[in-house]
Formats: structure tokens, C-alpha cells, sequence
């Protein structure tokens, strides 16, 4: 099974823009190869991935790679959207996703202003919706928003006419982490159809867990979610995926795995019998995940708590595509932040 | 213009680049290197095959890359066309740069491409071969190499059609309000060679 692919990273890096290591006159291929059947009906908003057909996320994805390979060049910017300003309110702490979004306005040309709440009117009183109003009328075309209470960035959508660009809302979304997610593997598997992956750790917290399954299952990969039974979501799930809590199970064949976050003070809630007991049964170390499909990639949605939910000779190892995740967020971005607002021509 | 009269003008775009190349066509009569750069969509397979006779005329290689200007384009507010794979495997910097286009029209997706090449370096000098100028200019731009003049009307489609890409050689002239049924019946006129 992975003979056969042998050579998909390479053609997936060729894909995504990077330079090839030919000579000047090497053949370049004709016509462009057809990709997924991809749509573009357009769209101003982008709050999760749950209404995402397969082929709007394949065209996201495909407009990365030209974003890409503008990340590659020595000037690094280009004037699609100048005269764009984007606005990036953030309710909660973030260092890269933030970089992230404002580094890919800045290289498409658009104006940024940066927005953290802790350090404005919020303080004041002033409410979401206040906050956001006086955005759109300072000039805001594009919202980029970070709120800790699930389903914010949907009442700013449907009050204020701007655009608007979920960057984490409480435990419900983090769309763009999950298309910097498929475009990475894309980008090292080629294919993702037909994908085994495991995701494991506090599934029931986190909105990467949530996008993320909701991207996978729309491109066709076969998702098990692992972690202890307090950490997952009880009840019926809306997706197509198995559940397992046992991870040497879970990792048998598994070719991807991402590993989510553990916050302390789920702990301290009670939710966990001791961090120690978790390490041991849900920290993915080199032994365990050699029982993965050899070559297997690890990803992981950042901050990482080392030693915890993951040990640093796997966060840095070969099949790490942690430091890949972070690169291909700015691409991701870009895509977006060109495709929102208008349709395709 | 039929399949034959495409080859021909192919021919004479690359005699003409080579002509203007005082020597060989790997160095200009400045000593600049030849880029060729074929402009998205149909730019990319015409440029492949100026490629292809340049080095049957000079037996030397010649450089080659891809180019979409659109994130240059000055009409991105009426939406947002599907990008396609810029590739310029080499630094365009001292370099002779040709751009290669299908049709030469109102000069814009040109100065878009020329702000793009701009901006992955510096090259000796910029020129621009098409296979068909159709006229109607609304920019200051004009080409070096052209395959084959056509006089046109303003709302007329000029539809190039290509091997790589259509799966034959031709060029139609269309007419707006006829392009639709253009589309199911086949072609519409075709133009006489030169």
C-alpha cells in the first residue's frame, strides 16, 4: 500500500509551487493537470467547514498553491487585494494564527489593523456587536475574529455588514487550522480520499478536532477519534467516524496523526484522573507511533505541551509536518482572504 | 485561421525572435540570455512550442516558464477568477524576457503580466510575442512579435483554440451574440490565412 505512492510527495511538492530541482529547460507539464472538480459559487463569510462542498474546499486549496509560491519569492507581496482592509479582533491570546492572517493581508496588499480586546473599549463594556459596528464604520471590509463563546463570529455575520473570517470561536470552529491541515497532507500524501487518520487527545474542547473532522469526512478520509471517555463528545456524532479509546488500537495502520492540545486545567476540572495517567495512555511517543503505517505524518494544531500530548522526537522528527502546518497557514489564508466576496469568473 | 495557417504563424514568431537575437537564441545581441514566458491559458502551450523551434533553429537550450498575471489584474472587483500555476524556474534578472500570448486585445492582461515578471526580478529587457493582434487597445502596449494581424469589431470574440488544450489548432472569430450558439454548433467563421 505504500509502495505505490511512493512518489506522491514529490509531485505534491511540484504542485505546490516549489522550485524544482531541474535544469532551466526542463518540460513543464501541458496543460496544467486537471485537479478535483472544484466550484467557487462565492461566499463573505467563512464561520466553520460544515457547509463546505468538497469541491470548494479542493478550490481553496488549489489557490494556496499559487499563494504558495508568491511565500517563495524574494518579494513577497502582490496587489490583489489593495485597498482591502482587514481587521483582525482577537477576544483570546493567539501569536501565530494572528500572524498568520495579518502576514497574508499584508502579502495580498490589503490594510491591517489589529484589533486585541484585552487592550480596547471591550474593557470598557462595550459589546461584540458595539465593537464590531464601529469597525464597519472605521472601514472594515474583512472581520477576522477570535471569541471564546461558541457561535460569535455568526452574530457579527448576520449583524454588520462586513465580512467575516472565523479564526476560533469557543470549542465549536477553527475552519482555517482545518484547511491549513488538508492542504499540508495533501501537500505530503497527495491524495486524501480514502486517508486512515487519528485524532487523539481532548476531542470534546477543542474546535481544531471539530473543523478538522468535518474537512476530513468531506474529502473522503476515514477519521477515528482517541482519547479518554471524559475528553469525547457524548452521544451521537454528526459525522462518519469511529471512536476509539485505546490509541496503540487506534494507531494500527493509522496514516496520519494529529494530536490535540491538552489544557491543564481539564485536570484541574476533574476530567482527568492525574496529567501523569494521560501521558502514559495518550501521549504519542516514537514507540507508539511506530505502530502507525511506516512513514505515517504527524501533525499537531499548536502551542504543543511537550512531554504531554506529544514527545519532541516525534514533534521534530521526520514525519513531523508540525513546522509545514504553520508555513502553509499563511497560503491558506491568502486563499481565503482572495476567494471571500466574490465568485468565481 | 486554420490548423495550418496557427503553424505558420508559430514559424514566423520564432524566426522573428530569433532574428532579433543577433546570434543564437540563448544569447541576445546584448548578451542577455532568452526567457520565454507563456501567459495563462494559452500562452503556456505556444510559448512551449516557440521553445521547442528556437532550439531546433539555434541547438542550443532555451529557458522556459509559466505566468498567471491575475493577482495583478485591475478588475479583480468583478470576481475572482481560478489561479493557475506561475512556475518561472529561473531568475528572470539580466535575462531577455518574452512574454507569449494567444491574442492581443486591450493591452491589460500585459501590463498586469509586466508588473508581475517585475516583481520576481530585474530583466535586461521585456518583449511581448502573440500569436494574434486583434486591436483595440486601451493601453499604451504594443507587441514585438506578431503571428498574424486581424481586424476585428470591438464586441467580437477572437476564440484561439489550440492541440494541448482543445485538442485541435484554430482561430474563430465570433460574434457576442452569436458566442452562445457558437458553443453547440461548432464554428462560426473561420479566418483566412495570411
Amino acid at each position: 500500500m505504500y509502495r505505490e505512492r511512493s512518489a506522491a510527495p514529490e509531485r505534491a511538492t511540484l504542485a505546490a509551487g516549489a522550485a524544482p530541482a531541474s535544469s532551466p529547460t526542463a518540460g513543464i507539464d501541458l496543460p496544467a493537470p486537471a485537479g478535483e472538480a472544484e466550484e467557487w459559487p462565492g461566499r463573505r463569510h467563512v464561520l466553520d467547514l460544515d457547509d463546505f462542498s468538497a469541491g470548494e474546499i479542493a478550490r481553496v486549496l488549489r489557490t494556496a498553491d499559487a499563494m504558495k509560491e508568491i511565500l517563495g519569492r524574494p518579494i513577497k507581496q502582490v496587489p490583489a487585494l489593495r485597498g482591502l482592509t482587514v481587521v483582525t479582533l482577537f477576544y483570546e491570546a493567539s501569536t501565530r494564527t494572528r500572524v498568520s492572517f495579518e502576514l497574508a493581508a499584508k502579502r495580498l496588499g490589503a490594510d491591517v489593523v489589529n484589533v486585541a480586546a484585552a487592550s480596547s473599549s471591550v474593557t470598557k463594556g462595550e459589546s461584540l456587536l458595539d465593537t464590531a459596528h464601529t469597525l464597519r464604520a472605521l472601514g472594515a471590509d474583512v472581520l477576522v475574529m477570535r471569541h471564546a463563546e461558541a457561535g460569535a463570529p455568526y452574530v457579527v455575520a448576520q449583524h454588520v455588514g462586513c465580512m467575516v473570517l472565523n479564526a476560533g470561536d469557543g470549542w465549536h470552529a477553527h475552519p482555517t487550522q482545518a484547511l491549513l491541515d488538508l492542504y499540508t497532507l495533501r501537500e505530503r500524501l497527495g491524495r486524501i480520499a480514502g486517508r486512515r487518520v487519528v485524532i487523539v487527545g481532548d476531542i470534546l474542547h477543542s474546535r481544531v478536532a471539530r473543523s478538522a473532522v468535518w474537512g476530513f469526512t468531506k474529502l473522503g478520509a476515514a477519521v477515528t477519534l482517541c482519547g479518554p471517555p471524559t475528553l469525547l463528545p457524548a452521544g451521537e456524532l454528526p459525522w462518519p467516524v469511529a471512536v476509539e479509546h485505546d490509541l496503540d488500537r487506534a494507531l494500527d495502520g493509522a496514516e496520519v496523526v494529529m494530536a490535540l492540545r491538552l489544557q491543564r486545567e481539564r485536570q484541574q476540572a476533574g476530567l482527568l484522573p492525574s496529567l501523569r495517567e494521560y501521558v502514559r495512555l495518550y501521549g504519542l511517543t516514537a514507540e507508539r507511533l511506530a505502530r502507525a503505517q511506516p512513514g505515517a505524518v504527524v501533525m499537531h494544531p499548536g502551542p504543543m505541551n511537550e512531554g504531554v500530548e506529544i514527545m519532541p522526537e516525534v514533534a521534530y522528527g521526520a514525519q513531523s509536518a508540525i513546522a509545514d502546518q504553520v508555513t502553509n497557514g499563511v497560503a491558506i489564508r491568502m486563499a481565503l482572504l482572495y476567494l471571500l466576496g466574490g465568485g468565481a469568473v | 485561421m486554420t490548423g495550418e495557417d496557427v503553424r505558420r504563424a508559430v514559424a514566423k514568431l520564432a524566426r522573428q525572435i530569433a532574428d532579433r537575437d543577433a546570434g543564437s537564441a540563448g544569447a541576445g545581441s546584448d548578451g542577455s540570455a532568452l526567457l520565454l514566458v507563456g501567459l495563462r491559458t494559452r500562452g503556456i502551450p505556444l510559448a512551449a512550442r516557440l521553445r521547442r523551434q528556437l532550439e531546433e533553429l539555434s541547438g542550443e537550450p532555451v529557458a522556459l516558464g509559466r505566468l498567471d498575471p491575475t493577482l495583478y489584474r485591475d478588475d479583480l472587483w468583478l470576481g475572482r477568477p481560478r489561479l493557475e500555476p506561475t512556475d518561472v524556474p529561473v531568475d528572470v534578472s539580466g535575462r531577455r524576457v518574452v512574454l507569449v500570448d494567444d491574442v492581443l486585445f486591450t493591452g491589460r492582461t500585459v501590463r498586469a503580466a509586466l508588473d508581475a515578471i517585475m516583481d520576481l526580478g530585474r530583466p535586461a529587457r521585456v518583449q511581448l510575442a502573440v500569436l494574434v493582434d486583434r486591436g483595440h487597445r486601451e493601453l499604451p502596449i504594443h507587441a514585438d512579435f506578431v503571428g498574424q494581424a486581424l481586424a476585428t469589431r470591438r464586441e467580437q470574440r477572437v476564440a484561439v483554440r489550440l492541440h494541448e488544450i482543445d485538442g485541435r489548432d484554430e482561430v474563430v472569430l465570433v460574434d457576442q451574440a452569436a458566442s452562445t450558439a457558437e458553443r453547440s454548433s461548432g464554428v462560426q467563421r473561420a479566418i483566412g490565412g495570411s
